[in-house]
């Protein structure tokens, strides 16, 4: 499938009635795309393009910027280590050559049977638990080379499915709004006045 | 007072280290179950957003500002002033709330969101009715998949049960709040960045004047950013009141802050603590907090504000977590992260994973942050690797001043006999990501001077002779 499936589309257009303007749901939708197809297709783009009223190019343009989003396939497990200082300082070098080693690939790179691809990530937020890493931006910390070892048995096994869905899939649950309590999206031309609430008045 | 034991840490919430101390963001923490609706109803939650739809919006307005709240992102500008810097009568006018946590050392934005969702939306809440913004974006950082499942459950909790929407508790006062992500951009964190980002461009600073996105920012419109934590401080501000904020800290820092330390201590933890009072010393050795450096080690240097900081020695201890003094003592306070160095670290090396971050993250826009971050990582990696010159320190200083003209800001050194450079820099760039590739470089040139003498060779001069001379 390269295109928006059927079920996706509706959720793209229910992302896109959020925004005053349509483009600015692109990186959601780039997201949905990925979590469709693993990587990002060039026919997502357009079709993406098509829904928010930008051309491939653009939304190309966009995407390409943010380093999530990926072009061509990557390993079902994308295995991010932290290099920056406060990992670093905590011995996050020694974990990445642990890793290369295990898994038989060099920085960047994907093992034979596309279960992992290796890359170097810069700060994840979790620094007090240095060395750390994110599988498919899930954390693992304080990773010892034995803890590095039995996440890839674990993963191989199948042991986390439920706790790491495949490369994609960011977060599992969306946000809904429900119809009647929306307040709804206005194109910021079609506003005015203050809100009602600004008249000097409780609102209460 | 000081004791181990007045610590605890959760299981639930990796890295956290609560203590005896006053609560404002994390009181919720130690419950397994913070992050649900039914818990935060049974400890205080909305009635922040009660308390302040009973009075008119500029009335709590005026209470923010009153009370001083800093921005917790970098700059520790002051919200009720950012709020008012909104051009009058134009509208709409929004709220993006910046999620996009992702500079080095730092993460407390991430911890609130995971552990305390909706007390970020009723700060959300409250800043919108105080300022009269339309409608909010709350840009979650992409590679936080954790942070995006509580923060959508949340609002999909909070819509249905009345608290964000239309007519919010039954009052004349409408919100949608829309959960955003990002996907993988450090600049975005920048305000204008993320506003590009969110208008679904590539997440490129913007051009300055206008310097504040509340003239002109999403959609053209009159815009506010601001930081997770500062509107997570709202909910307690609006039940306890600006004189009982402003009693916590001191009067030009109030409240309290969280701050992660990571590095060479023996409890590395991210600690909420008093705005203006606590200082670095009490932060790396109290037992109440890191303990001291780890091994019974000496303290070499340590970072004091995120990643982009330059670094502070033991002579800084003493500083306390607060802002003009700080900047006096040749630093920031910038995102409340501390990384610690002890007398192992290999210092060029360390810098380098700075800079190898802030070359990596430049987005492009200005030239003297795209080629200037490179050369800084290429030359300092060249010297890292034993095999620099000392005419790459040269140019290292060449380049530095070629991003920030002028004498960089850093630290005072006793051991050095050197003064301090006051905070902040001149910079030729649009934003802050170029400084920062220089500012670990600059901390380490001047505060240790003798770690890179010893790892370059002299060069020698070749004299050039004529072709056929040598034979």
């Amino acid at each position: 499938m390269a295109r928006l499936s059927e079920e996706n589309v509706r959720l793209a257009k229910e992302i896109i009635g959020r925004y005053p303007r349509a483009r600015s749901a692109t990186i959601p939708l780039l997201h949905l795309a990925q979590e469709q197809d693993g990587h990002v297709t060039n026919e997502a783009m357009a079709h993406i393009g098509e829904l928010v009223g930008a051309t491939s190019a653009e939304v190309y343009g966009t995407a390409s910027f943010y380093e999530m989003f990926k072009f061509e396939p990557v390993g079902k497990y994308l295995i991010n280590i932290c290099g920056t200082m406060s990992c670093a300082l905590m011995g996050a070098e020694e974990l990445m050559h642990h890793a290369e080693h295990r898994l038989g690939v060099k920085l960047g790179g994907t093992t034979d049977d596309g279960m992992f691809t290796l890359e170097r990530a810069e700060c994840q937020a979790a620094c007090t638990e240095a060395p750390c890493l994110q599988v498919n931006y899930r954390y693992r910390f304080r990773v010892t080379d034995a803890d590095f070892d039995s996440l890839v048995d674990d993963l191989k096994a199948g042991r986390l499915n439920d706790e790491i869905p495949a490369h994609g899939t960011v977060a599992r649950v969306r946000q809904h709004i429900p119809v009647d309590r929306g307040v709804g999206a206005v194109p910021p031309e079609d506003v005015t006045e203050a809100p009602t609430w600004m008249d000097g008045k409780a609102a209460l | 007072m000081n004791t181990p034991n007045s610590t605890n840490t959760y299981p639930h919430a990796p890295g956290f280290v609560a203590g005896e101390r006053p609560r404002i963001v994390t009181s919720r923490f130690e419950h397994a179950d913070s992050y649900t609706l039914e818990r935060y109803l049974a400890t205080d939650g909305y009635a922040g957003l009660r308390a302040a739809l009973g009075r008119p919006a500029n009335e709590v307005h005026d209470e923010v500002k009153n009370a001083t709240v800093l921005g917790r992102g970098g700059a520790g500008f002051p919200a009720g002033t950012k709020w008012g810097l909104t051009p009058q009568g134009v509208f709409p006018r929004y709220l993006v709330v910046n999620g996009d946590e992702s500079e080095p050392g730092t993460y407390k934005d991430r911890l609130l969101m995971e552990r305390d969702p909706h007390q970020l939306i009723e700060g959300c809440l409250i800043a919108c009715y105080a300022a009269g913004l339309s409608q909010c974006f709350l840009y979650i950082r992409g590679e936080m998949a954790l942070a995006q499942e509580r923060v959508a459950t949340a609002l999909n909790e909070a819509y249905a049960a009345g608290y964000v929407g239309k007519n919010i508790l039954g009052s004349k006062f409408s919100l949608d709040i829309v959960l955003h992500w990002g996907a993988g951009a450090y600049v975005v964190g920048e305000e204008t960045a993320l506003i590009e980002s969110l208008e679904g461009n590539r997440g490129m600073p913007r051009l300055k004047p206008p310097y504040f996105p509340a003239a002109i920012g999403l959609y053209g419109q009159p815009t506010i950013v601001n930081n997770v934590e500062t509107l997570a401080n709202l909910p307690w501000l609006m039940r306890n009141g600006a004189e009982a904020y402003t009693a916590i800290g001191t009067k030009t820092s109030p409240g309290t802050r969280m701050v992660a330390v990571s590095g060479h201590v023996k409890r590395p933890g991210v600690y909420e603590i008093i705005n203006g009072v606590t200082t670095f010393r009490d932060l790396i050795y109290n037992e109440e907090y890191c303990g001291g450096i780890r091994n019974g080690n000496k303290l070499m240097a340590f970072v004091p504000g995120g990643g982009s900081a330059p670094w502070f020695t033991e002579d800084q201890l003493d500083v306390p977590f607060e802002g003009p003094q700080a900047g006096a003592a040749g630093s920031m306070l910038g995102s409340g992260a501390v990384m610690v160095m002890d007398e192992t670290t290999d210092i060029p090396a360390a810098a380098l994973t700075l800079t190898r971050f802030y070359a990596h993250e430049s987005c492009g826009k200005c030239t003297p942050c795209r080629e200037g971050g490179t050369w800084l990582e290429r030359i300092l990696s060249r010297i890292v690797d034993g095999k620099g010159t000392d005419a790459d320190l040269a140019q290292l200083v060449e380049v530095g001043t070629s991003i920030c003209p002028g004498d960089f800001p850093h630290a005072s050194s006793k051991r050095l006999g050197l003064d301090a450079v006051p905070f902040p820099y001149k910079m030729n760039t649009i934003c802050f990501v170029g400084p920062s590739a220089y500012a670990p470089i600059n901390s380490a040139l001047v505060l240790f001077p003798e770690e890179f003498a010893a790892r370059v060779t002299k060069r020698t001069m070749i004299p050039v002779t004529a072709v056929g001379a040598a034979s």
